[in-house]
């Protein structure tokens, strides 16, 4: 039997306020342990909650960019469970009044562009952690994430492959680090994916046993884990087995999954309207104000830098990725309009990374310098290299470096003479009709002056000699 | 005395607040161990309060109620001294903070004498289900003070302290004032700060002043009502003085008269109590309405879904994990949390707690949880109906004087029905008022409730005050 794969995604993702969800305390990672908390996040008798103004902005930002309805009225509701990190023992979320809803994003796979529904977009406060001492029975609890803003963003489970699903989440993130509403960072858990799965004959119109994957903190993983449990299920029903739900656990080390409950085990988390929190109201003016502030998305942009810059879509695709890096683009590009030029020296290395020690000056300097001879193109890129380590501005470096190009027509025309003399056989099959060994006989010169050689003199020069050997 | 008689004596520098206090010190020292009215009484802490609070009244300073000595119940935070909310569980817990009503009281400069005796998590009529023992009626030692907020109604009552700050969730506040023959008022829900108040149900509690007579009530109302930023159900708005309606007179006023309070009443001393009650608000030129509040009868099945069900949550937070009692001997996590909850809390704590749990379960959460609500609304708006006909609405507080000690604590259903005047009132959010109103053949107090619309406490303030000015139910004192 032929199977496709049903896939729904839950995204965890940490908004990047100055002060948890509600209450005033600090954000900041990496403090010492419990000391970003008060008497509200540690959940001490007789506190109340205050709804952070930014956290609600940034959700409604998220929504508009996921083309979602903003619900002009939505409603906290407390999650019921008991866990050391949660020390209300209830997290406060969102259930059936979500802020946001019905929302889609577009995503590339290989047979053209899709869309992916999204269900819903809500608001939630994040866990504190545990951290367990190894030698002993013991556990202690850190709650400086406690009560840190997160956003879930609920997918309809219309992904068909890993591969998707992979797209989806790099939509989702580049989305969320361009609205500079969440670091995106994977690893440190600021966004966290959970995946739900089934498989179905190939076309069918029911859905099937879904399991929920777990513990997967990197696009890959997700990709991994999704691969391998779609092959355990169609493994499973096979050999006519029966799919059970469950959640399951991701294994990064054997790339495998294995179940962690059942669900008779799954917790009923008794949802009710947390009481402390008045119904949400959203104003349609405040949507319309954000609206005005959201920036060009990746997508918007990518269009755009293809049609305006005439760049390749790929290279578009690349410098789009990170708002920083295309901002750096479009900069460079002001003041060194051969747009095609920029991108490829920018592909090198199209990181924030990258970008983090020149300026667009310097990478505008570096390209005139080419345009006005005085480099070639080859050692540009050495340049560019050596300035990305140093930050130094290019005419530094060629000083120093003694790369300057050589426009010396005597001085090229001796190694040109030379190259020629040292290949008799390539100069009798050019001869011969390999008019191709025009480009070696060049790149011998480049070679032989270190790169320094003007390109477009070494051409001329290398015809006149071949021209005046045909005699 | 009252608050304001004594206001008056500091003013004109006949006594010290040092005085005052140590006179209601001695009051406790002679009375206490017979009322039990308080968990924590600390008589240091009091008069370095009332040293302070002279010392402002001499530097001209003062306020109102500066240096007048109040209990607060045990289920608001005071920085620094333990909060029990009565309860095994929290037996050691001392807050880092204060709640926004202690705050207000301490910038007053009152004295706090301390902590009063209340129901395990103000969850009972009676203060029986308090880990501290119960507290005894002033009137007769044998019968309950009513709950959950009997510490703060018994104390004012004995003289333990001269106002006193209560908490209502369904009655708390407006029962034992009843029992204990002293007036009390549960506000406007949203008007009173809830932030440190050791919730019990979040969407019915709210705090309230208990005092000797109306314009005490008055007076600390003014303190204690007010926006916090820090509580996202407080109401931001205007508050009215509420002293300026106690004196304004009450000609041509209508109180509406519930069909179904008076039909469900059969104590003969508490019907006789009322009909004189009506008696002397239609000497003071007051109209009547019969009005219908059709479902009445809901309100207490829906209270005892909401509450609970926002208790079962409110409370989860009592696992040992970080503050108050722990288990010592327990294998595992979970086993530590169901030991320690096993330990820690009462019989009708648990009781509710599972009640709540159970109606938010999945499956069950349409038929209680959702149904309650709607019940709620359904009585907000038959209240809102019955205001358009009259100003204020007269009903009975309890249906009975007060009971005997041990006389309904194993009958949760008995127990729950003491409350069935008081629940509705909650359920709306409404102010409500609890005002002596007569005795029964037994010599124990009796009283009527007055019931406002929303933010409508001006009302209730003018015709309590209007009948105590001509009736001296307010001024009999309980012989100790």
């Amino acid at each position: 039997m032929d199977y496709e794969a049903v896939i729904g995604l839950e995204v965890h993702a940490q908004l990047l306020t100055d002060s948890k969800a509600f209450c005033s305390c600090t954000t900041r990672f990496g403090n010492e342990p419990n000391s970003n908390t008060c008497p509200i996040c540690q959940g001490m008798p007789g506190v109340l909650p205050v709804l952070n103004r930014k956290a609600l902005e940034f959700t409604v930002l998220m929504a508009i960019a996921c083309n979602c309805a903003i619900n002009e009225i939505s409603r906290f509701a407390r999650k019921n469970y008991y866990y050391p990190d949660l020390p209300k023992n209830y997290q406060i979320s969102q259930y059936e009044l979500p802020v946001s809803e019905h929302g889609w994003v577009e995503i590339e796979t290989a047979e053209g562009i899709r869309r992916i529904g999204i269900t819903r977009i809500h608001m939630e406060e994040d866990a504190g952690k545990l951290i367990h001492d190894e030698r002993k029975p013991l556990s202690y609890v850190d709650l400086n994430r406690t009560g840190v803003p997160l956003i879930e963003i609920v997918s309809e489970p219309e992904i068909r492959s890993p591969e998707e699903a992979s797209a989806y989440l790099r939509v989702l993130h580049a989305i969320l680090v361009y609205l500079r509403i969440c670091d995106g960072n994977m690893q440190e858990g600021s966004f966290r994916c959970d995946a739900n799965v089934s498989i179905r004959p190939r076309g069918a119109d029911y859905l099937g046993v879904k399991t929920e994957l777990k513990n997967m903190n990197s696009f890959r993983n997700v990709q991994r884990a999704l691969q391998y449990e779609i092959d355990r299920q169609t493994e499973v029903l096979t050999e006519k087995g029966k799919m059970i739900q469950e959640t399951r656990l991701f294994d990064p080390a054997t790339g495998t999954t294995a179940s962690m409950r059942g669900k008779e085990q799954a917790h009923d988390y008794r949802y009710f309207p947390d009481p402390d929190l008045l119904p949400l109201r959203v104003d349609p003016a405040l949507v319309e104000e954000l609206r005005g502030k959201l920036p060009e998305l990746p997508a918007e942009k990518k269009a755009r830098f293809i049609k305006q810059f005439e760049i390749p879509a790929y290279d578009a695709g690349v410098l789009t990725s990170s708002r920083p890096v295309a901002e750096f683009f479009e900069e460079v590009v002001g003041l060194y309009p051969v747009a095609k030029r920029v991108s490829n020296l920018l592909m090198i290395d199209p990181t924030e990374e990258g970008i983090s020690r020149v300026t667009p000056r310097q990478v505008a300097d570096l390209l005139k310098s080419v345009d006005d001879g005085i480099i070639s193109g080859t050692v540009a890129r050495t340049i560019y290299e050596e300035m990305r380590n140093s930050g130094s501005d290019p005419d530094v470096i060629i000083k120093e470096k003694g790369l300057i190009q050589v426009s010396d027509t005597a001085e090229l025309s001796r190694v040109v003479r030379q190259v020629l003399d040292d290949n008799p056989a390539e100069v009798e099959r050019f001869f011969a009709g390999k008019t191709k060994l025009m480009g070696f006989f060049v790149g011998q010169v480049m070679k032989a002056t270190k790169g320094k050689g003007n390109p477009a003199i070494v051409n001329k020069i290398v015809a006149e000699e071949l021209n005046k050997r045909s005699g | 005395m009252t608050a304001f008689e004594l206001s008056r004596l500091l003013g004109a520098k006949k006594a010290s607040c040092v005085e005052i206090t140590r006179s209601v010190l001695d009051r406790i020292d002679a009375v206490e161990a017979k009322i039990n009215s308080y968990i924590t009484v600390d008589p240091e802490a009091a008069l370095q309060m009332a040293a302070k609070a002279d010392a402002k009244l001499a530097s001209g300073l003062g306020r109102r109620l500066t240096g007048i000595p109040i209990a607060v119940k045990d289920n608001m935070c005071v920085r620094g001294r333990r909060t029990t909310c009565a309860s095994k569980i929290l037996e050691n817990f001392i807050p880092p903070y204060d709640a926004t009503v202690v705050r207000l009281i301490k910038d007053e400069g009152m004295v706090i004498l301390g902590k009063a005796n209340m129901d395990e998590f103000a969850m009972g009529s009676s203060t029986e289900t308090s880990f501290w023992g119960t507290t005894r009626n002033p009137w007769n030692l044998e019968m309950i003070p009513g709950g959950s907020s009997g510490g703060s109604a018994a104390a004012v009552a004995a003289g333990e302290a001269i106002v006193a700050l209560g908490s209502d969730t369904g009655g708390s506040i407006r029962l034992p004032a009843c029992f204990c023959g002293v007036s009390g008022m549960k506000p406007t829900y949203g008007s009173v700060s809830r932030y440190g108040l050791v919730a019990y149900a979040s969407s019915l509690d709210q705090i309230g002043p208990i005092a000797r007579d109306v314009t005490d009530l008055a007076l600390l109302l003014n303190l204690v009502c007010g926006h916090d930023p820090a509580d996202s159900t407080s109401v931001p708005r205007e508050y009215p003085d509420f002293t300026s309606f106690l004196d304004k007179p009450i000609k041509g006023m209508t109180l509406g008269i519930p069909r179904e309070f008076f039909a469900q009443l059969q104590d003969r001393d508490v019907n006789r109590a009322l009909a004189e009650t009506r008696k002397v608000f239609e000497d003071l030129g007051a109209k009547f309405v019969e009005l219908s509040l059709p479902h009445l009868d809901y309100g207490i099945a829906a209270y005892y879904v909401i509450a609970p069900s926002e208790a079962s949550s409110n409370l989860a937070r009592y696992d040992g994990v970080k503050y108050g009692h722990r288990a010592t001997k327990f294998d595992g996590m979970i086993d530590m949390y169901s030991k320690t909850r096993a330990e820690g809390f009462g019989n009708e704590v648990k009781r509710r707690i599972m009640l709540g749990t159970y109606a938010l379960s999945s499956g069950y959460y349409d038929a209680y949880y959702l149904k309650a609500a709607k019940i709620r609304t359904l009585i907000t708006q038959d209240f809102k109906k019955a205001f358009e006909s009259c100003d204020a609405i007269l009903c009975p507080t309890a249906p009975t004087p007060p009971f005997k000690i041990g006389e309904k604590v194993d009958d949760p259903i008995q127990m729950y029905l003491t409350d069935v005047f008081t629940i509705p009132v909650n359920m709306a959010g409404l102010p409500g008022m609890a005002i002596p109103g007569g005795f029964s053949e037994q010599g124990l107090p009796i009283g009527f409730q007055l019931v406002g619309s929303h933010f409508e406490e001006g009302r209730l303030i003018q015709l309590s005050s209007a009948f105590q000015k001509i009736t001296d139910y307010h001024l009999k004192r309980p012989s100790l």
